[in-house]
């Protein structure tokens, strides 16, 4: 299953990559999506993947059983994907905002503040 | 500055002159005290630790060598700020070149006085920097802007070889301090890295003493008032180079390579240079190259390297400083009185300024040779020591010769021609220079005079110490004499005075004929240094228009392709991937669901990458969210599940919902097609599952983990290990966590507020 997973690692980020790299913000913003589920994966596969056995202390006992999942991992999983939403409604906001003030979603089109003829 | 001088100036040129005469010569007065000492042998080490760390120490060697240069500094910065202030004491700007002058003099001895390499390396850039002020002391002229940046660039460039040059000896010598790397010189010059740190030494030493080929600066540098090219330009900051080449002598001199070096540039330097001297009509222009020559002499000798070139080194060192500095001073007040510097108009002005005519007579006497000026004697014995030489002796002594003969015909160009004859019209009429000027010139000549009359003195005080410190053996007698008996090397001065003497006697002619040989030369360096500034605007233009596209695309292309090549490259260079692959086991525990969820997963991503519908997209990345959902549920992380798909739900909702206002991904007719992008992607895809699998072969540090597990409930109260890491073991994590949360959601609702203004753009197009 680890290579498995890994080779489809590999598929999100390389689709995540392909998305980013286009004009339209909007295919951007979907390639962030793609990237940061990606992200959050692969520190869960490298934590080790371990079936029907979560991180937790029976009752009565003082440590969990010999073969549990490992923690350490799915608590910075669980940190990175809170905050890789908070990025992610940011830049749709960004998106938005600037679809109503430039009236377009090519990113070579938004040139505010560096208008083409300023440049040689 | 011109019209200044005939108005009363403020006396002395106010607090700012009296300081700036007051500190050299105290500095001076204190430094003659350890005359005997140092005459005697001695050498004196005073050291303060500055970055211990870094072995760099504020250590002071005073020997013959740094004391004879810091006594120059002083003494002739006393004449140069008495000078000054008359001459410059109404500019408005006076105060200010006070400043710049004073800091070079202290650059220019913490130079010479430091026995720290890193520590004398920091005083050579401030003598870099001070001279770039000064030399653009008048901002307000493009020429000189063009001069001081000029100045800079050359000597900064070869500033930073010195650096690289300095950490390597370092290196290799163990240590900073030159106490103790000038007595590894045996080691130093066998080691392999002992070329490199010549080159880089003397690309320091050649850019900052103006050897060729980097000797265009030096003329150009003339654009500063005359105190400053007196001081800097003939007495100090150009025989920094010199004096690092005489410093380093006894560590990295002696070999073929550093003889053939420096008796190559430095000969070609001295008689280049003295031909370009006679091309010239300016007379501060035709002293500039003569102390081109001048410092080309002394680049030759420190190369040829024997006792008796050392010597001869120490001794024209002193007297080129002398007869120099008096010459720029004299120049500078004949230019005060008369409005003009030019070689062909100045004619008998000896009745008009008699004493200038004596100063400048006696200094031009000694820099022609002729007896008993010192500078005879300084003439004599570079003919004596070339004509001893083993290897080199006829090149050596031939440059020597060809230098000091036209120095002879200078002599006369400079001195001659003004004071003597008939007085000529001049754009000012013609008046004797006031005392404060006069003093530096008139002293300068009387010790060019004295010393040759009493070579003892300034043999035993200045040549003697310096001759054993650069030489670097405490042995060697040195004993200067005016005349003793007719040898080859009085013969030779002999016939360099007649040649000398042909020489100005048809000066003009040959000046007339220089120009038009210079004039067809197709390489010019000047023009070409602008060429070679022009090449590099052009290319940083270059660099940045493509670096710096403005185009988010390319930005991100670049920052990918990185990515994907610098990891990938590690793989492979650590062979991080030569393992095994397992299939058969790796298949054999596979479950429907896992099929099912990997490829609904990869199928998702896939279609979100490829498809023009927003809808679709949408969708897509729904099934990738819960997909992802589904793994950590499978994989035993229901909490990091529950958030997983909550947040997924989110992302949809939000997306749809902007969705409304926003226009389709293509516009109509056009399809988004990227091969390139597609490759790049493609390679940091295979680049990130490979790095994935090279982790999963190695071993896992569960250490942390297993701390988790269990303190969980024996110290935090926590029966599900994961919250009790988010809210207790890294408590703080997760605030930073929420804190971005509520950052990005108050600027989120900042941007969205700001949507009921009236735009910016569309205001404008109303005006119009």
């Amino acid at each position: 299953m680890e290579l498995l997973i890994s080779v489809m690692v590999g598929v999100m980020i390389a689709t995540g990559t392909y998305l980013m790299l286009a004009r339209n913000v909007l295919r951007f913003i979907f390639g962030l999506i793609l990237i940061s589920n990606a992200a959050n994966l692969m520190i869960f596969v490298a934590g080790r993947l371990t079936p029907e056995s979560p991180p937790l202390i029976p009752d009565g006992a003082d440590v969990p059983p010999d073969i549990v999942a490992n923690a350490l991992p799915q608590a910075l999983v669980l940190t990175a994907i809170v905050i890789g939403f908070g990025l992610f409604a940011f830049a749709l906001t960004l998106v938005y905002r600037g679809y109503q003030s430039m009236g377009t979603l090519m990113s070579d089109e938004m040139r505010l503040a560096e208008p083409e003829e300023d440049r040689q | 500055m011109a019209e200044a001088a005939g108005e009363v100036p403020r006396a002395a040129g106010g607090p700012a002159g009296w300081i700036s005469i007051l500190i050299p010569a105290a500095i001076f007065v204190w430094l003659v005290q350890f005359v005997p000492a140092i005459a005697s042998g001695e050498v004196i080490l005073w050291a303060y630790d500055w970055v211990p760390s870094l072995d760099i120490r504020l250590s002071v060697i005073l020997d013959g060598l740094s004391l004879t240069f810091a006594l120059l500094i002083s003494g002739i910065g006393a004449l140069v700020t008495l000078y000054s202030a008359r001459y410059l004491g109404n500019h408005p700007e006076y105060p200010r070149f006070v400043l710049y002058l004073m800091a070079f003099m202290f650059g220019m001895l913490g130079l010479v006085l430091a026995d720290n390499l890193i520590a004398l390396f920091v005083f050579w850039e401030v003598t870099t920097i001070s001279s770039y002020l000064l030399i653009g002391f008048n901002s307000d002229e493009a020429k000189s802007r063009r001069s001081a940046l000029q100045a800079l660039l050359v000597t900064g460039t070869g500033g930073l070889a010195l650096l690289a040059g300095i950490i390597m000896l370092g290196n290799v010598a163990g240590s900073f301090e030159l106490s103790v790397i000038l007595s590894q010189g045996d080691m130093i010059r066998a080691h392999p890295l002992y070329a490199p740190i010549v080159i880089l030494f003397l690309a320091g030493a050649f850019t900052k003493s103006a050897q060729f080929p980097f000797h265009f600066w030096l003329p150009n540098a003339m654009a500063a008032p005359t105190p400053v090219s007196a001081y800097l330009h003939s007495a100090t900051m150009v025989k920094a180079g010199v004096f690092l080449m005489a410093r380093m002598n006894p560590a990295i001199g002696g070999t073929d390579l550093w003889f053939w070096t420096l008796t190559i540039a430095g000969g070609f330097t001295a008689v280049f240079a003295s031909i370009l001297a006679m091309r010239q009509t300016d007379i501060k222009q035709v002293l500039a190259y003569t102390t081109l020559m001048a410092l080309g002499t002394l680049t030759l000798f420190i190369g040829a390297g024997t006792s008796d070139a050392i010597k001869a080194m120490m001794l024209f060192l002193v007297v080129h400083s002398l007869y120099k500095a008096a010459l720029f001073l004299m120049i500078g007040i004949v230019d005060h009185a008369t409005g003009t510097r030019e070689a062909e108009v100045l004619r008998g002005l000896g009745r008009k300024m008699p004493v200038t005519a004596v100063a400048a007579v006696v200094a031009a006497v000694s820099m022609a040779g002729i007896p008993p000026l010192v500078g005879f004697i300084g003439k004599e014995f570079l003919y004596k020591a070339g004509l001893e030489l083993d290897q080199g002796m006829f090149w050596v002594t031939g440059a020597a010769f060809a230098a000091s003969a036209l120095m002879f015909a200078v002599a006369g160009i400079v001195a001659l021609r003004p004071f003597f004859g008939k007085l000529a019209e001049t754009p000012k009429p013609a008046h004797e220079g006031p005392v404060m000027m006069l003093t530096g010139p008139l002293v300068l000549a009387g010790l060019s005079l004295y010393f040759g009359l009493f070579p003892d003195t300034i043999e035993a005080w200045l040549v003697a110490p310096g001759t054993w410190a650069v030489y670097g053996d405490p042995t060697v007698s040195v004993d200067l004499y005016l005349f003793r008996e007719v040898n080859a090397a009085f013969i030779l001065s002999l016939v360099t005075f007649a040649t000398g003497a042909v020489i100005y006697a048809i000066h003009r002619p040959l000046r007339n004929w220089l120009g038009r040989v210079f004039e067809a030369n197709p390489i010019k360096f000047d023009p070409g240094w602008d060429q070679v500034l022009d090449g590099l605007k052009a290319l940083a233009a270059w660099q940045t228009r493509h670096l710096q596209s403005g185009v988010l695309q390319r930005y991100l292309f670049t920052v990918f392709a990185t990515l994907g090549v610098a990891v990938g490259l590690t793989i492979w260079a650590r062979d991080a991937l030569a393992f095994d692959l397992d299939l058969s086991s790796e298949l054999d525990g596979l479950l429907f669901k896992h099929w099912a969820v990997l490829i609904f997963v990869a199928a998702g991503s896939i279609l979100t990458a490829l498809t023009s519908s927003r809808m679709t997209a949408i969708v897509c990345l729904g099934v990738v969210g819960i997909g992802v959902a589904l793994i950590f549920i499978m994989f035993s992380a229901p909490d990091v599940a529950i958030t997983q798909l909550l947040v997924e739900t989110l992302v949809v909702v939000l997306v749809a919902v902007a969705m409304l206002k926003l226009p389709h991904l293509d516009l109509p007719g056009r399809r988004d097609k990227r091969p390139w992008h597609g490759v790049l992607s493609i390679g940091v895809g295979v680049v990130s599952s490979a790095v994935l699998i090279a982790v999963m072969q190695g071993d896992i540090d569960r250490r942390l983990t297993d701390y988790f597990e269990i303190t969980s409930w024996p110290e935090a109260y926590g029966r599900n290990i994961v919250n009790v890491i988010l809210v207790d073991f890294r408590a703080l994590d997760t605030f930073g966590e929420i804190a971005v949360v509520v950052v990005a959601a108050l600027a989120a609702y900042a941007l969205l507020r700001g949507t009921h203004y009236k735009k910016p753009v569309a205001a404008k197009e109303d005006e119009a």
